[in-house]
């Protein structure tokens, strides 16, 4: 124990003092997540407000045949370009982007128009764009209110009631809470978290071990009247220590950063204040020796500081599968996914995200799988160590 | 003492060595001489403790390095072969963490690595962080971290590895002054004028099997040749040092 507690001292101090692994133990690793999620999201808020005010813009063919609608358009201040454009050339320079929304009307529109029948116009527009295709709905709900409009005229002059075309009346009710809305968003937000608590460890988990053979100072260690245990041991709860730190960095800067990226302009709450921090930090505490057993055994059985690295950086990855594996699948928080270690995490903080009841087991068995995958995996880290391959 | 007792290593079909028995006394200095790849090293981390012998066993002071592997290892010093430094701490931070890990308190520890220090002229660097040191001063703080815990004996595996002229000096009286105290030391090399100049016996080594044992004197006068280092290749068989 006391040997442990040696080797985590001396690991702690001198990493401390090396400016590689502090940079991105306690900078980059932390602020990547915060500072690009910041970015990603007031981007996002300044697109959509800033389309719902632009005007649509349309252009036109073919006006003469439809004067009506041209008017009717106008009045909801449609910004038109009037061009004269077969349907070949609409098309190309809708593909080309010269023009977003083509809307062209065809000379049989006014006679079938005057004849109460069905008149048909052309709108050109490429769905695949999210961008025109957002104008090419406003364009559309446009073109059907105008229609409905004239229909209900239709029959009023026909002495008709214009109810009788309405047989169904849609209530639309949109359950989403503002809060719900925001954890699309802030799904990110979780795995960025997950992310900086691997990359605190990462530099460690690697001088710790590769770096010490390649330093050539593993040999004289391991002639020491020290059980290999307590070598593992020491070095991982030093690798822990720094997640600690890069984790809690982390969650501050997001605190941070949420104060000023303004979600409630995207109709969401954000809900990352410092008590949801603290909760998050309870939830990802048992993440962190799982973390660092794992990058300290993947570590032992490299041999230098560049191939550990090439491993450690998949490693990285590791958390988002299952995350990305929930989210294609849209699992909802469950007690029997408490036992996969990142995805029960992923969903306990999402669920504090979401203001939603927390079941304590659901904590416990969280942290509890996690714990006891760590234990294994240091288990098989000391195990690897007592071998004389280990001397490389 | 170290003791070899029919020590042998397999890795895989190669049989690394085969049987290897030699007596390190305490008061004088050993040297284990062979070619590149005679099994050296391997011999030595076996009397460490870092490989385990596929067959006979080593001993040092009496006890057995396997079966009572922590009470062998404090009373041995090492300092194999890649006997690297931690840059960034001090130097008296690395002697201080082997002594830590050797069960040391900290009083005791302090009285030992200025007494260390002092012996090896370590004391105008002492406190300065190890990058940036010349390989003399590197060799003297791992001199002293193998050192910390005062054993009896003392294993170096081709410690003249790449020093120069003046860090070899300057180890070579390190290591009379050790054995004026009255200690064991192991220690292995390929170079024969290194061993000529500091060795009380000698162990040649080739192939992983003993080839001649005894004083440089001894060995030259068995085998009639004018000098060690012809005694060297004849008992290696390649009069021309290539095979």
């Amino acid at each position: 124990m006391a040997a442990l507690l040696t080797v985590f001292l001396k690991e702690f101090l001198e990493n401390l003092r090396d400016r590689r692994t502090l940079l991105s133990a306690l900078l980059f690793g932390p602020l990547f997540g915060p500072i690009l999620f910041g970015a990603m999201v007031s981007r996002m808020v300044n697109q959509s407000v800033g389309e719902s005010d632009e005007p649509l813009r349309l252009t036109v063919s073919g006006r003469e045949h439809a004067p009506g609608l041209i008017r009717y358009l106008e009045s909801q201040r449609v910004q038109i370009k009037f061009e004269s454009l077969s349907e070949q050339a609409a098309r190309d320079a809708v593909r080309i982007g010269s023009a977003q929304v083509i809307l062209i009307v065809p000379e049989e529109y006014g006679p079938r128009f005057t004849a109460a029948l069905p008149a048909p116009v052309l709108l050109f527009a490429d769905s695949a764009d999210s961008q025109t295709k957002r104008s090419a709905d406003r364009a559309r709900l446009l073109l059907t209110g105008y229609g409905s409009g004239i229909a209900q005229l239709r029959l009023q002059v026909r002495g008709l009631s214009p109810l009788l075309a309405m047989p169904v009346a849609v209530n639309e009710i949109d359950v989403a809470t503002p809060t719900g809305r925001a954890v699309v968003v802030l799904g990110f937000a979780t795995y960025f978290v997950l992310f900086a608590v691997l990359m605190g460890g990462l530099y460690l988990a690697i001088d710790s071990t590769a770096g010490e053979r390649e330093r050539g100072s593993l040999e004289a260690l391991l002639s020491l009247p020290v059980a290999r245990g307590s070598l593992v041991g020491g070095k991982i709860l030093a690798t822990c220590s720094y997640m600690c730190a890069s984790l809690a960095i982390s969650l501050a800067a997001f605190v941070f950063v949420f104060r000023f990226v303004s979600l409630e302009r995207l109709g969401m709450s954000a809900n990352l204040g410092p008590a949801t921090a603290l909760a998050f930090f309870a939830i990802c505490l048992p993440f962190v020796p799982l973390g660092a057993a794992l990058m300290t055994f993947v570590a032992s059985f490299t041999r230098s500081y560049r191939e550990a690295q090439t491993y450690l950086t998949s490693v990285l990855l590791v958390p988002t599968l299952p995350i990305a594996f929930a989210s294609i699948y849209s699992l909802k928080t469950k007690s029997s996914l408490m036992f996969i270690p990142s995805l029960s995490q992923h969903l306990l903080m999402t669920s504090v995200l979401k203001a939603e009841p927390i079941a304590l087991i659901d904590v416990l068995t969280s942290a509890g799988s996690s714990l006891a995958l760590a234990f294994v995996l240091m288990l098989v880290t000391a195990r690897h160590w007592r071998r004389e391959s280990m001397l490389g | 003492m170290i003791e070899a007792a029919a020590l042998s290593k397999r890795f895989g079909t190669v049989d690394a060595v085969s049987e290897v028995s030699f007596i390190a006394r305490n008061g004088e200095i050993t040297g284990l001489l062979g070619p590149n790849g005679a099994g050296k090293s391997t011999c030595l981390r076996m009397m460490y403790g870092v490989l385990t012998p596929g067959g006979g066993c080593a001993r040092v002071d009496g006890l057995d390095v396997r079966g009572e592997t922590s009470a062998a290892r404090a009373h041995l010093g090492v300092l194999p072969h890649a006997a690297g430094l931690y840059d960034n701490l001090t130097a008296r931070e690395n002697i201080d963490y082997f002594g830590s890990l050797h069960g040391m308190q900290r009083a005791p520890l302090n009285r030992r690595t200025a007494e260390l220090a002092r012996a090896l002229g370590m004391e105008s660097f002492i406190d300065r962080r190890v990058k940036g040191f010349s390989q003399g001063q590197r060799i003297k703080v791992a001199l002293a971290r193998a050192l910390v815990h005062d054993p009896g004996n003392l294993i170096l595996d081709e410690p003249t590895n790449g020093l120069d002229v003046m860090a070899i000096r300057s180890l070579r009286d390190m290591l009379r002054a050790l054995k004026a105290e009255g200690r064991c030391i192991l220690f292995s090399s390929h170079v024969m004028q290194e061993v000529a100049a500091l060795c009380d016996r000698v162990v040649i080594i080739g192939d992983g099997r003993v080839l001649a044992e005894g004083t440089p004197e001894a060995i030259r006068e068995q085998t009639g040749a004018p000098s060690l280092e012809e005694a060297f290749l004849h008992v290696l068989g390649t009069p021309r040092g290539f095979g």
